[in-house]
């Protein structure tokens, strides 16, 4: 497989995310980490982002992020959500990973 | 640790740049990184993205502002056979420069070319 | 899988430490090697002994001193990075003329060379920071 990309800030904050959707190719993957995860949740423009490309890019978010920031109830549908360990076996699956720091 | 030592492996490194200089310390520590593995022999990339494009802007002047100046070694780079600079047009374009207000040569992707190039090394460090 | 992570932020300021540690963990967890943990930038203050934070907070700096002694893991600070921020092991506390140094057990004070070895003899690099 091909690149996983890694997301730790918040698409309101930073341009990491909105940079890392306009870069990710079909078949790689999206992992949200840290403040990354606020991405994927109901209503916001981020997700309405992660919608459109879902079909191609693989999207996945630290669990453990998202309960830490309350956000467990509020995530999008087709979000994967992944412990560390599955972060560990993302990384193995791919080639390389980027992180958009 | 020099490269003899890794057994002959060469890899493909990516460097992301895409902060603005100064500001935070990271373009110069990653132009730090760059410059350690030209003496590992091994196929370095830059690319400029975002705000990283400000890296390379012509005119850098910090005699007032008392930082460290580390412009001029982007054009130090080729010096260590480090000849692959990248820089994304529309990052270009979103800030209002061209190509002109670059202090390197560089060659100047899209987008899309700038995603098939972050598919293509083995690995990639941004800053 | 043998695999490198690189450790950008200090501790408790940003969550990337967390993270790294925590990654760290659950793939040694899973039976990976950790070739290397490099710490740069604001990331070598994850190896100063002389942290010392509230009783019901986390230890950074014990947490991966203990990790590195579990496992025999390669916690290497940049030595550019350190010394800029005043992290001092005790040759280079010497070698400076300072009166104190405040490396942490299971760290080592190194160049750079070593994050560009660890990417080139891992077989992932895995970066956490800001």
């Amino acid at each position: 497989m091909s690149l996983l990309h890694t997301i730790n800030k918040s698409p309101f904050e930073r341009n990491s995310f909105d940079s890392c959707v306009a870069h990710a190719k079909k078949g790689s993957s999206i992992l949200l980490i840290e403040d990354g995860v606020y991405a994927a949740t109901q209503g916001t423009a981020a997700a309405r982002k992660l919608e459109g490309i879902m079909k191609d890019v693989k999207v996945y978010a630290l669990q453990p992020d998202v309960n830490t920031r309350g956000m467990q109830s509020k995530m999008l549908d087709g979000v994967n959500l992944v412990d560390y360990g599955g972060f560990v076996d993302l990384v193995t699956q791919h080639n390389a990973v980027q992180a958009w720091l | 640790m020099s490269e003899e030592m890794q057994g002959g492996i060469i890899k493909k490194f990516l460097y992301v740049n895409r902060r603005a200089p100064y500001g935070t310390i990271y373009a110069l520590e990653s132009l730090e990184v760059v410059l350690i593995s030209a003496a590992f022999e091994q196929d370095v990339s830059l690319a400029f993205i975002d705000d990283g494009v400000y890296e390379i802007v012509k005119g850098q002047d910090t005699k007032a502002s008392e930082m460290k100046n580390f412009s001029p070694t982007y054009r130090a780079l080729e010096g260590y056979d480090i000849e692959k600079l990248y820089v994304e047009k529309e990052s270009l374009a979103e800030r209002g420069l061209t190509e002109a207000d670059l202090l390197v040569p560089v060659k100047v992707l899209s987008r899309g070319e700038m995603a098939d190039l972050m598919e293509s090394n083995d690995v990639v460090l941004s800053f | 899988m043998k695999l490198s992570v690189l450790v950008n932020e200090g501790p408790y300021t940003h969550q990337a430490s967390d993270s790294a540690y925590l990654f760290t963990k659950a793939a040694l967890e899973k039976g990976h090697e950790i070739f290397r943990v490099f710490f740069y930038h604001d990331g070598v203050y994850n190896g100063t002994r002389l942290m010392v934070p509230p009783q019901d907070d986390r230890h950074i700096q014990k947490r991966w001193s203990e990790l590195a002694e579990k496992h025999k893991l390669d916690l290497v600070v940049c030595i550019a990075a350190a010394q800029r921020r005043g992290l001092l092991d005790e040759n280079e506390a010497k070698r400076q003329g300072k009166d104190a140094n405040n490396i942490a057990p299971g760290f080592r004070i190194s160049g750079l060379g070593q994050l560009i070895e660890a990417g080139i003899q891992a077989e992932r690099l895995v970066a956490f920071g800001d």
